[in-house]
């Protein structure tokens, strides 16, 4: 019965909360209560501490005083006969554990000891996930294509089923979590063992050795809602029905389990996430703490995960074709090494391309795959390489020319993810390799068209009634159609260049990110692409046409009130509606008066240097400190969560080579700082731009992190080099 | 011949027949020998003038009988109901204005002998009542907080202020149906006013009056004591404790507490544990001092304390019989005269402290919260004193049971979900998935003409065999506690699978103790909340939800029943009616009410009918509200699996929250 889950989540709290005292008491004796300590590159200091109290634990003195919150929440255990109630009380536990560990691995942090090294293998787990993570992760949680996160605490009974439970995480796009042991032995190991790729590109991670690690998977679960969800830290009913409604987290407990786990489960129970036990564990049915079942059990390893997905209430459509091998975005990050390769196209080293074309529905033959080339088949089988055209023909009611590049764009994904298959690059500087495996598992060339035909019908379902893949293997062949693609290529550039703001009559809304930050809106115009990078004008509009209601939307520009802001009355109605009237107006050019609002998932952020007269740009991943003293982290924490902060304001990197690029503000002459790897990523575009507004070197003179980290420095520099913000209009 | 039971607690039987032997007379043979006026029974007697008493009796009563002055039956049925709200609720608010005035004395400064508890509490009240909390002396809180309550008293515009803690859609049936109540005394002045010679002849006129004077007793006085002793004594938690005749202890000094304030008997127990005390009891050869409660001041102290209770109403003179009480201190309401008779044959003391119940025979020692510790300094020694004169004469019975109490609002709030997690959708989730498939408050008096307590048994148990989770305050949670049914075990043993399982996840007993009669307000707010968390009804009315109150004998049972009925609960009443005279008013009291509340009062005085109305009333609702059809053992809410876009709906389809 839940009395024995409740005494082993009360016991457990106590005992972690002990241990956490032991080692606090350790590190001021040792480091002072003045020692200062950070999770590696996150704002959000304890995380789970701060979202829940909001007390900022910044040193090894504050670990002390937080660890008093845990103490607050400790309880008795209940008596064998004649108890108290429990259930809130071991929920209380679960929490106080949860502080516990946070600080207890803080301190390990502290002396090293984190993230674990494997002493007999040199394996290093992930450790504490970096706010960096989450935010790339952004798009993917929100697009369906990283539906749920699974954490799997101790070991399955086989190394063929933790490979199996974990393969069909996989397939269902589920982010895979790995901590703790059961005799001994853990799922990190099984797979290990079976020389399954770990890591965030397959989307199994392991987090460390102990059931305590866990807490590094809830530490990223809570930042979703202090980073999307734009909850305030210590408004801990806000954050916990976040959890709760948007945050599809389930824990499989594989083996027995001790206290520990049981009190990390309490825990992890408060935020909503179930937990589904391979052992004969007593079970928690009624709901309402979690939206179903708290505590369930399933011992046919079999159906476990199906089990998980249903009793957190989650839904997930996958869409395989029909190809001997597992299918799914967590195979995408794979690599192939050359040792593993079967065999390759393109890249260099055969002549390669692939080539989306819209054509009359007659001219099509629906699911029709048609290989030319002589002896095609034996070459394929010999291996090594080979030149390869993929033409995919597209026909629909709905199909307009402008759509082509976005199926083709999807050619990548298509290919990555299947299991053994690896796809880089683009048009006519991709490159294709099938590992050896995936041979082993019997894919053809025809599983390539096969791929293609399958997933552009699903993800274009409603634009595409008919598809045919034709793949070319003589290089004159492709060599031919290789120029016929090349010039089609080049129209479209033409016709993209042509898409203006000013041009078009609709924007459109990307609403994908509602399910986390509910009350961001994007507005995608064709020459502000979405902040997260992932969707432009045009991918809005096809979105449109193949799900009319789904998370983007037409918005009339309505009439145009202020030409240099970009405000326009369709916007400003459009956003009142969707944002709940969280948004009353918006201007598209300007960062200072009602600017965009952001997710969190935002590519690049954009901030005010007042004293500079001008803004500097940080893109994610970077993590060097920025002139306005904030790093990323730090910054990013002032941004998300659908608010507008004039001043500052996330964007997607291309934006900045845009024409409309803060036009309203003065454009790019008012950038004055980026990091050196942003600089040379934009390089080749951002010339144009600046000779378009007379200042040819005008990326020589904004500085980087090479040049300087701090204001006072930005300002010697910007001097020196004469960069024109300076003398340029007030800013504010 | 069967053996007439006179009480259904074996305990309670046993020292009814002992005095049998002893010659010692009880309510029990009384209601036997005074068989209730058949007429004022049900309502068809008026004596409000001295032209009358006249009996409205004869064929066609209802259309045909007339008082001197004319009034028919209705008439006066109705205007015996009025009556009868009235003073129930002059009790209550009485009760609830002396606690304000003990409030008002500790933020003053007045007293020492009394603390705030429970400063969250009044934090909490503070903020319902738009009282700024944050950064004040909490002397400064409570004496605004006290203050404002006061003012619910002689209000004469504007509306009571927990008015406001009901749902929005209760509130303005209220409003369209004129029966917001104002100030509590004017309420009960105004249905004193309009039920005497020549005033109100309009039955249904005269009973919606009645539901506001009603109102302004569960939301008004009565709320305000809940809320005031929680402020003053703390919030009660779950906590242990014995029920029973059995808790006397032979070889301590036995001190019964016994009324319905907290005030004393808090004082008395904090003092009797001293030191000093304990020091002089000894001297006087006791062990030590035990305080043991009855009726609803055992409640209180039972609640907070954990202290042990004999238990309700009709066990007063039967804890005396037992010949191991010292004293019996007395406050206010449900104190039989007889104990002082019955106190003669026995060593036992009785002392009265309020000056509005005196008994003639007892010793008069007034309450007064100025100098509280004193006062029950002076009563614990008279008690003490009185060890000495313990004679063998007495029934000595020994039973007792354990019980778990202690379920104020904010702790059936934080059991589901701890602190960080508190909130009543588990328990509104389990009603929707039909684990429980109603909530019934069994509540009120225990009452010698029925065998006593048996009524509460035998309905308790059937509901939680039924999945019915089932709340009790006042004697009704005394009845259950002395039969052993406030365990969590009794969930293992007897309750329905579902229940069953929601016990057993929080780790509950079937039946939750939620304290004295004047705190049913508890349910109110827990209704008010459960309506606000979504998924039921938006408001009080329409829940699967009923109140019964099977052994009723005091007009603060029908007032609380009113405001129940006024709130949207069905009510049943065991017991012959007293409107069942007419016709008029018994169809105003169920149907009309019922139409314009979605609440009703019903009497019924078979056990198996009230079972079946109450049963009945719960499956009406789930089928009116669509949730799943009650089958036992057949539960579980349909997953509603959430793909994306789903989730981008979650804001939108999110309805406002109604705090409390």
């Amino acid at each position: 019965m839940s009395k024995l889950i409740a005494s082993a989540a009360i016991r457990g709290a106590k005992g972690l909360v002990a241990q956490a005292e032991e080692l606090i008491e350790k590190a001021i004796a040792e480091k002072g209560k003045d020692f200062v300590f950070e999770f590696p590159d996150t704002a959000y200091y304890l995380p789970m501490i701060y979202a829940m109290t909001g007390f900022p634990v910044k040193t090894v003195g504050d670990m002390k005083a937080a660890l008093g919150f845990a103490k607050e929440l400790l309880h008795d255990e209940p008596e064998d006969n004649l108890w108290k109630p429990y259930l809130g009380e071991a929920l209380d536990s679960g929490m106080a554990t949860l502080f516990a560990e946070e600080i207890i691995l803080a301190i390990k942090y502290i002396y090293g000891l984190e993230p674990f090294k494997d002493p007999d293998t040199g394996y290093v787990y992930n450790g504490f996930i970096t706010d960096t993570i989450q935010r790339n992760l952004g798009i993917q949680l929100v697009d369906g294509t990283m539906p749920g996160f699974a954490a799997i605490i101790g070991a399955a009974p086989t190394d063929d089923i933790a490979v199996n439970i974990c393969r069909e995480l996989q397939e269902k796009n589920i982010l895979t979590f790995l901590s703790g042991q059961s005799n001994g032995d853990s799922v990190t190991k099984q797979l290990q063992r079976k020389g399954i790729e770990l890591g965030w590109d397959t989307r199994i991670v392991p987090l460390g050795p102990d059931t305590e690690h866990t807490l590094y998977a809830l530490d990223w679960a809570i930042r979703a809602s202090l980073i999307f969800g734009g909850k305030k830290a210590g408004d801990f009913k806000e954050h916990l029905k976040y959890q709760k409604d948007r945050v599809f987290a389930f824990a499989l407990a594989l083996g027995p389990l001790d206290d520990i786990k049981w009190t990390t489960g309490a825990g992890a129970i408060n935020m909503g996430f179930p937990a589904i036990c391979d052992t004969d564990v007593p079970v928690i049915h009624p709901t309402g703490v979690c939206i179903y079942e708290e505590v369930d059990k399933e011992f046919d390893h079999a159906k476990i995960v199906q089990k998980a997905i249903e009793v957190r209430g989650l839904k997930i459509i996958v869409e395989k074709p029909p190809i001997p091998v597992a299918y799914g975005p967590a195979f995408e990050g794979e690599r192939i090494r050359k040792e593993d390769m079967f065999i390759e196209f393109g890249g260099q080293r055969t002549p390669a391309f692939e080539w989306a074309r819209m054509r009359e529905l007659e001219e099509v033959e629906d699911g029709k795959i048609t290989i030319v080339g002589t002896n095609w088949q034996e070459r394929y089988e010999q291996g090594g390489q080979m030149p390869l055209g993929i033409v995919i023909d597209v026909a629909g009611r709905k199909m307009q020319k402008d759509f082509e590049s976005i199926i083709e764009r999807k050619v990548h994904h298509n290919i990555n993810e299947g299991q053994g298959l690896w796809h880089m690059g683009q048009r006519d500087v991709n490159w294709i390799r099938i590992s050896k495996a995936a041979k082993g598992s019997g894919v053809t060339l025809e599983d390539i068209g096969i791929i293609q035909a399958t997933m552009v019908k699903h993800r274009f379902k409603s634009i595409v009634d008919k598809v045919q893949v034709t793949l070319y293997t003589d290089e004159a062949d492709v060599n031919r159609l290789r120029d016929e693609a090349r010039a089609a290529y080049k129209e479209r550039d033409h016709r993209l260049g042509a898409l203006t703001d000013d041009a078009v009559d609709t924007f459109y809304s990307c609403l994908l990110c509602q399910s986390f930050a509910p009350a961001h809106v994007c507005v995608i115009t064709p020459e502000r692409l979405g902040l997260c990078g992932a969707y432009n004008w045009l991918d809005g509009k096809a979105a449109y046409e193949i799900d009319p209601t789904g998370g983007n939307q037409p918005v009339p520009k309505g009439e145009l009130l202020d030409p240099k802001f970009g405000r326009y009355t369709g916007v400003d109605d459009y956003l009142k509606k969707a944002s709940g009237g969280a948004v009353e107006t918006l201007n598209l050019y300007t960062i200072m008066e009602n600017p965009m609002t952001s997710c969190g998932c935002f590519e690049c952020i954009v901030a005010i240097i007042p004293e500079a007269n001008g803004v500097m740009i940080v893109n994610r991943g970077a993590t060097m400190m920025t002139p306005i003293g904030m790093k990323f982290s730090t910054l990013a924490g002032t941004v998300g969560g659908g608010a507008q902060t004039p001043g500052f304001m996330g964007i997607g990197v291309n934006f900045i080579t845009s024409k409309k690029f803060l036009s309203g503000d003065g454009g790019v002459k008012r950038i004055v700082w980026m990091p050196k790897a942003l600089k040379e990523r934009i390089a080749e575009d951002f010339k144009r731009n600046a000779e378009d507004a007379g200042i040819p070197d005008l990326l020589d003179k904004i500085a980087d992190e090479t040049i300087c980290e701090d204001s006072e420095k930005l300002l010697e520099y910007l001097s020196s080099v004469g960069h024109p913000a300076l003398e340029m209009d007030p800013m504010i | 011949m069967d053996k007439h039971i006179k009480s259904a607690n074996e305990a309670a039987e046993k020292i009814v027949e002992w005095g049998e032997e002893h010659k010692i007379e009880t309510c029990f043979e009384r209601a036997e020998k005074m068989k209730p006026c058949p007429i004022g029974a049900s309502g068809a007697c008026c004596k409000v003038c001295h032209m009358g008493p006249c009996r409205l009796v004869g064929k066609n009563a209802e259309t045909e009988a007339r008082g001197v002055c004319g009034a028919t039956l209705p008439t006066v049925a109705a205007r015996n109901m009025v009556r009868m709200i009235a003073a129930g609720t002059a009790c209550h608010g009485d009760h609830g204005r002396d606690m304000v005035f003990t409030l008002l004395a500790v933020a003053n400064g007045e007293t020492k002998d009394f603390q705030i508890k429970d400063v969250r509490k009044l934090y909490r009240i503070a903020g319902i009542l738009d009282i700024e909390f944050e950064g004040r002396p909490v002397n400064d809180v409570a004496k605004d907080v006290a203050t404002k309550l006061l003012e619910d008293y002689g209000r004469q515009r504007g509306e009571v202020n927990f008015i406001k803690r009901a749902p929005k859609k209760t509130q303005e049936r209220w409003k369209k149906w004129g029966i917001t109540p104002r100030g509590i005394d004017r309420e009960i002045a105004e249905a004193m006013d309009r039920t005497t010679i020549g005033m109100d002849a309009d039955p249904d006129s005269l009973l919606t009056q009645g539901l506001r004077a009603a109102l302004a007793n569960g939301w008004g006085g009565s709320m305000i004591s809940t809320e005031v002793t929680d402020i003053l004594f703390g919030t009660p938690m779950p906590i242990k404790a014995e029920a029973s005749l059995g808790i006397f202890k032979e070889n301590e000094v036995n001190l019964v507490i016994h009324g319905h304030e907290p005030s004393l008997a808090e004082t008395i127990v904090d003092v009797a544990s001293e030191p000093e005390m304990i020091v002089y009891a000894q001297s006087k050869g006791a062990k030590g001092i035990n305080i043991g409660g009855l009726c609803c001041t055992a409640n209180e102290v039972l609640m907070r304390r954990g202290i042990p209770t004999a238990g309700g109403f009709t066990n007063q003179e039967l804890a005396i019989m037992t010949g191991l009480v010292e004293a019996m201190v007395v406050d206010v309401q449900c104190i039989m005269p007889a104990i002082v008779e019955t106190s003669k044959k026995f060593h036992t003391k009785v002392i009265t402290t309020s000056e509005k119940a005196k008994i003639p025979g007892a010793t008069h020692i007034s309450f007064d919260e100025h100098k509280a510790r004193e006062i029950a300094k002076e009563i614990i020694k008279i008690a003490v004193d009185n060890f000495a004169n313990r004679k063998k004469e007495g029934s000595h019975v020994t039973e007792k049971y354990p019980v778990i109490a202690g379920f104020s609002h904010e702790y059936i709030e934080y059991m589901q979900g701890g602190r960080w997690r508190a909130s009543f959708r588990p328990l509104n989730d389990a009603i929707m998935a039909g684990r429980i498939r109603g909530v019934v408050g069994v509540v009120g008096c225990d009452n010698p003409r029925v065998p006593a307590t048996g009524t509460h048994k035998f309905l308790a148990m059937e509901l939680i065999k039924n999945d019915v989770l089932v709340i009790t305050t006042g004697c009704g949670s005394q009845a259950c506690g002395i039969a052993g049914y406030l365990t969590p075990e009794m969930a293992l043993d007897h309750a329905g699978p579902g229940l069953r399982e929601v016990c057993e996840a929080i780790g509950i007993p079937p039946v939750l103790h939620l304290g004295a009669c004047v705190d049913n307000t508890r349910i109110l707010t827990i209704a008010s909340a459960m309506a606000g968390e979504g998924g039921l009804s938006d408001e009080i009315g329409g829940m699967p939800a009923v109140g019964i109150a099977p052994e009723w004998m005091s007009e603060k049972a029908i007032a609380i029943g009113c405001y129940f009925a006024a709130s949207g609960v069905p009510v049943i009443f065991g017991g012959e009616s007293p409107v069942g005279s007419s016709e008029e008013v018994t169809r105003i009291m169920t149907d009309v009410w019922f139409e314009r509340f979605k609440g009703a009062m019903h009497f019924e005085p078979d056990p198996e009918k009230i079972l079946e109305l109450t049963l009945d009333y719960i499956d009406k609702a789930r089928a009116a509200l669509k949730l799943k059809k009650y089958e036992p053992g057949k539960f579980g809410a349909e997953r509603v699996l959430m793909d994306m876009a789903a989730r981008r709906e979650i804001e939108r389809a999110a309805k406002p929250h109604i705090g409390l």
